[in-house]
């Protein structure tokens, strides 16, 4: 499988964790991220709104040539956004993956403050372990 | 949950007796109280009218916990011992008391550290220390009490040890510690090693706190067992991280001088 990138945004658009797992990625700055997701944020927010079908959860899934993307919106607002190749299977199972990882590693963390940047190693380290080995 | 008033509260079993406690003295509570207090359910009564101290020991001795709600728990027992401190001068004050002295964590002692922040990490494993170490104090009396009568009282160190590797852990982990060494270099230095211990399991140390192992609150069950068997001792939670095993903690026991004089008597 190739997941190419995985992306946290907090529920007011903040970025608060991004992880590449393709070497062959463009890198961008540390602003531009915050850019993409706060961008993505508000787009996210247009599309709920212009759907012509009412109680829309907005965008889901963008879909290129190259990568398709995947948004998977919490309860409380957390979105989680994973780009992957465009033929990827079962990326739904992927996104509840990494919910629950988050849900033990960063969640129950008690050096963790709510809204800001994860920066916790258990949760690297059991993405890397669950991403990596489906490569 | 409604908090109820100390007057209007019933006999609490296990609570010592108002009568005898300092502080303000307060009318012991009529009996009355407790029949009308029993009607509605509440923690402590549920609708049956009887609380968790009705009920048989054994009844709990082989239900599980949600791991999850432990973690939330321990998270917040985590985040009471680091914010407990309200400033330099409390922090003085608790470090005075002998047994507040941290001198595992720096030997230099609490006056020369940095900065408040500093002093206050140090502090957080013995605060986890003393959490655990009541848990520990009642866990024993448990353990020992559910052995019946094949119960017997440790008196040679490696017996508590092998006690606690099977027995304790076994009951509060549900598997026996990874391993027991003795240290090469000090004749009253035992270690205990956990590959991943259960209560840290979901929680990353940052990195300006690398000193910190929650696993203190193990370190403080341990030690109230070894103390409860009177083989007073000192436990302490280490991080020996390893490729396989980023968790492994080692609990260094280190004897007091009195058990090692008892132990080449007997």
């Amino acid at each position: 499988m190739g997941i190419l990138a995985i992306m946290v945004l907090n529920k007011a658009g903040g970025l608060i964790y991004q992880r590449d797992f393709n070497e062959g990625l463009k890198k961008l700055s540390s602003n531009d991220y915050l850019v993409l997701a706060g961008t993505f944020h508000g787009v996210h927010a247009i599309t709920s709104r212009v759907s012509p079908v009412p109680g829309s959860g907005g965008l889901e899934i963008m879909e290129s040539e190259h990568f398709r993307m995947q948004c998977f919106q919490t309860l409380t607002g957390t979105k989680f956004l994973i780009f992957a190749q465009p033929h990827q299977p079962n990326i739904d199972v992927i996104v509840k993956r990494v919910y629950e990882l988050y849900a033990d590693y960063v969640m129950k963390n008690p050096f963790y403050q709510i809204e800001m940047p994860i920066r916790c190693e258990a949760f690297d380290r059991n993405l890397l372990a669950y991403i990596q080995p489906r490569q | 949950m409604q908090r109820q008033d100390p007057l209007q509260s019933p006999f609490v079993p296990f609570s010592p007796n108002p009568s005898l406690q300092q502080g303000t003295p307060t009318a012991t509570a009529p009996l009355k109280h407790s029949l009308t207090a029993s009607q509605s359910s509440n923690l402590r009564y549920s609708s049956s009218r009887k609380s968790i101290y009705d009920r048989h020991l054994n009844r709990t001795q082989r239900s599980e916990l949600s791991k999850s709600s432990f973690a939330f728990l321990f998270g917040e027992m985590v985040q009471y011992a680091q914010k407990r401190v309200s400033g330099i001068q409390d922090l003085e004050k608790k470090s005075a008391t002998p047994s507040f002295v941290p001198t595992h964590v720096s030997p230099a002692g609490p006056r020369h550290l940095k900065s408040l922040s500093e002093a206050i990490h140090s502090l957080t494993p013995r605060r986890l220390n003393l959490h655990g170490y009541t848990i520990g104090q009642r866990l024993l009396e448990l353990l020992l009490w559910r052995d019946g009568r094949s119960a017997k009282r440790e008196t040679r160190i490696l017996g508590i040890l092998q006690f606690i590797t099977t027995t304790l852990y076994r009951s509060i982990f549900n598997k026996p510690a990874d391993a027991l060494e003795k240290s090469r270099d000090n004749e009253d230095e035992y270690m205990l090693i956990d590959n991943d211990p259960m209560v840290s399991s979901y929680i990353s140390i940052p990195k300006e706190m690398s000193q910190l192992n929650c696993a203190a609150f193990v370190a403080g069950i341990i030690e109230a067992v070894l103390d409860g068997c009177l083989f007073p001792s000192r436990v302490t939670a280490h991080s020996v991280p390893t490729e396989q095993f980023p968790g492994k903690t080692v609990f260094l026991i280190k004897f007091d001088e009195s058990v090692l004089e008892r132990e080449a008597v007997l």
